[in-house]
């Protein structure tokens, strides 16, 4: 027993965090990608569903249409750098999502604006360290410690559960400066596609608020699309 | 002069419940007007007390990028005090206020909140911020005004979930802890908002010695200009009130237009009706040798008389009340809190000197002017055919 703990020690010991969090990243993120999703949101007392469409290019750049249900079809949002805006077609008007509003919530989800704002790659704002292992729904996991680099980042430590064979994270634990969990998130579904393993389901929760949390399906994604740029532009919001 | 005010008193009286009708409209006008300008006043003077009291004191410095009606503006709205007034400070006669943005999480809602950081030791405000040095264990002291509580449904020991970004944009959060429920009547301090101890709030953001506000308690003291800082004099911080009283002023005219009108329309009814009736009388003056301006003049003071009669009959039961409102005030009936302005519940009218004379004097005028328009006709009038009693 001791001889299999002193082996699976030194076959952690054996791994290069840093490596696991690139090979992570390669995994989860492309230069550009297209996708349609489903967000299921988990309230207190009730549950909704609403689609979108999604154009992201790295993580700078994206934009968002809602499809349905017929309250939300129509509204548009762009994310450019540090800047969002939100287009509603009931009142035809473009705002910029700013200061308080962007610790609202998105569209009464476990995500807040502010969420959609981190554009860094975590090997630029985390140092990780291996914490252990794990079995997450029958699939085997490193342990990652994350803890932030630079100062300027939204969570000062994140954990995160990797899937030892397939580099893809099933589990992320997001805390504050004192330690504080904030949000956990877990990745369901993971599907091969295009050469790379990627997740099809999370499911985000923030941990101060009550609920089921928020579930995001991806139903189709394609990566490495060409992407207009005009996508990119306030002008395409009230197209 | 006197003999017509004689006269027209002695007209007025025998003319009995007449009279007194239009004399009790008159000085119910008189009160009506009186009480409520009393009341806008009042309302002028609390939202300024109240403002002094628990958000500008007698005026304050901003940061340069702060804005209160601009949420763009908070996160980058913030420095280290100037050294010109450390000194100020620590006698106690000027406090900085940190602002920060959260997120408040109560019953695992989630709610926009700014977190304001106070001196617990401070006394220019009136917020019992001494409860902020509370020992409480795993949780920071808070108070919350009476409106946020509402709104929370958090009570005194209540512990709640509040979410922050420091200065570099970390999250972090931390339960704190409900000390105290104050009421106020000013929005801007209430609604919203949550009190921390300055140096807690200063610590979580990683703002060490720097403020927002400095807010200070006497404005007579000469201070030099601050780069970086905006000075603020008390009266643009109370402009808004000014202006909002301003807009209710001008729309409580159209009360005191109507009241007035209507007791004007009464007393003018009752001119052309003596007049018509008192055609002998007429001629029967000319013809003892008045002008014909005298008996204009005559019957103009009879009307304006009513003013008068009606001021000091306001004055009999009206003064009684007025002052019986200063002591108890008026309690809205609606909840003022959510009028999302610096009003009280409860409104205690202030009457001036130069509100109640105004307000006689204009009344005053006013008949007078509808007591003459009527009384012109007396100048047309053939004397003989007057004093014959023949209808013209």
């Amino acid at each position: 027993m001791l001889a299999a703990a002193a082996m699976l020690t030194l076959q952690i010991q054996g791994q290069d965090p840093d490596d696991i969090l690139k090979r992570v990243e390669r995994n989860m993120s492309s230069e550009n990608r297209v996708f349609e999703s489903t967000m299921t949101i988990n309230g207190a007392h009730r549950s909704r569903t609403i689609t979108s469409r999604t154009y992201a290019e790295g993580y700078t750049k994206s934009f968002t249409e809602y499809l349905s249900p017929a309250r939300e079809q129509g509204t548009k949002m762009l994310k450019l750098g540090n800047q969002l805006w939100i287009y509603s077609p009931s009142t035809d008007r473009i705002i910029q999502i700013s200061g308080h509003m962007l610790r609202q919530s998105v569209m009464g989800s476990d995500l807040s604006y502010e969420d959609m704002m981190d554009d860094r790659k975590l090997t630029e704002l985390y140092t990780a360290a291996l914490g252990g292992d794990e079995v997450i729904g029958g699939r085997k996991t490193w342990i990652l410690d994350l803890t932030a680099k630079v100062s300027d980042v939204s969570y000062h430590s994140m954990k995160m559960w990797v899937d030892t064979e397939r580099y893809v994270p099933l589990k992320e634990e997001l805390f504050g400066s004192s330690g504080q969990l904030l949000k956990r998130t877990t990745f369901e579904e993971v599907e091969q596609i295009a050469g790379r393993w990627f997740p099809m389901k999370l499911t985000y929760k923030d941990v101060l608020k009550s609920g089921d949390g928020t579930e995001f399906t991806i139903t189709s994604v394609q990566f490495n699309q060409k992407i207009p740029d005009y996508i990119f532009t306030k002008a395409a919001l009230k197209q | 002069m006197k003999l017509a005010i004689k006269m027209a008193y002695r007209n007025l009286v025998g003319a009995g419940l007449r009279t007194w009708l239009n004399v009790i409209v008159l000085s119910f006008s008189f009160l009506v007007i009186i009480w409520m300008k009393g009341i806008i006043t009042g309302w002028n003077h609390q939202a300024k007390v109240d403002m002094t009291n628990w958000e500008i004191g007698e005026g304050q410095y901003w940061q340069e990028g702060y804005d209160p009606h601009d949420p763009f503006t908070f996160t980058d709205s913030h420095a280290p005090v100037p050294e010109e007034f450390l000194g100020e400070i620590e006698r106690g006669d000027m406090e900085p206020s940190l602002i920060a943005q959260g997120t408040i999480y109560p019953q695992g809602r989630l709610q926009s909140v700014m977190i304001r950081g106070i001196d617990p030791k401070q006394t220019i405000f009136m917020l019992p911020s001494y409860k902020l040095d509370t020992l409480v264990t795993g949780a920071i002291p808070s108070i919350i005004g009476s409106g946020m509580a509402k709104n929370l449904k958090v009570n005194v020991g209540d512990r709640v979930m509040v979410q922050w970004r420091d200065a570099d944009g970390t999250f972090d959060a931390s339960e704190i802890f409900i000390t105290e429920i104050f009421t106020v009547s000013v929005p801007a301090v209430d609604q919203g908002q949550i009190y921390l101890s300055l140096d807690t709030l200063r610590s979580m953001l990683g703002l060490e010695g720097e403020a927002t506000t400095l807010t200070y308690n006497n404005s007579e003291v000469t201070r030099p200009a601050v780069e970086g800082w905006v000075h603020k004099s008390k009266t643009e911080l109370t402009s808004a009130v000014d202006e909002l009283i301003k807009v209710k002023t001008a729309g409580t005219s159209i009360l005191y237009i109507i009241l007035i009108t209507l007791a004007m329309l009464a007393i003018f009814d009752t001119q052309v009706l003596s007049i018509f009736r008192r055609q002998k009388e007429i001629g029967t003056y000319i013809a003892l040798g008045y002008t014909r301006r005298q008996v204009v003049g005559l019957f103009t003071v009879e009307g304006t008389m009513y003013a008068v009669l009606a001021a000091l009959l306001s004055a009999a039961y009206g003064l009684p009340f007025l002052a019986w409102q200063a002591k108890v005030g008026w309690t809205m009936p609606v909840d003022a809190s959510e009028f999302g302005m610096a009003i009280a519940q409860t409104l205690y009218p202030v009457y001036s000197a130069g509100l109640v004379i105004g307000t006689v004097l204009i009344i005053t005028t006013v008949t007078a002017l509808v007591s003459y328009w009527p009384s012109r006709r007396i100048a047309k009038m053939n004397p003989t055919e007057a004093l014959r009693g023949k209808i013209q």
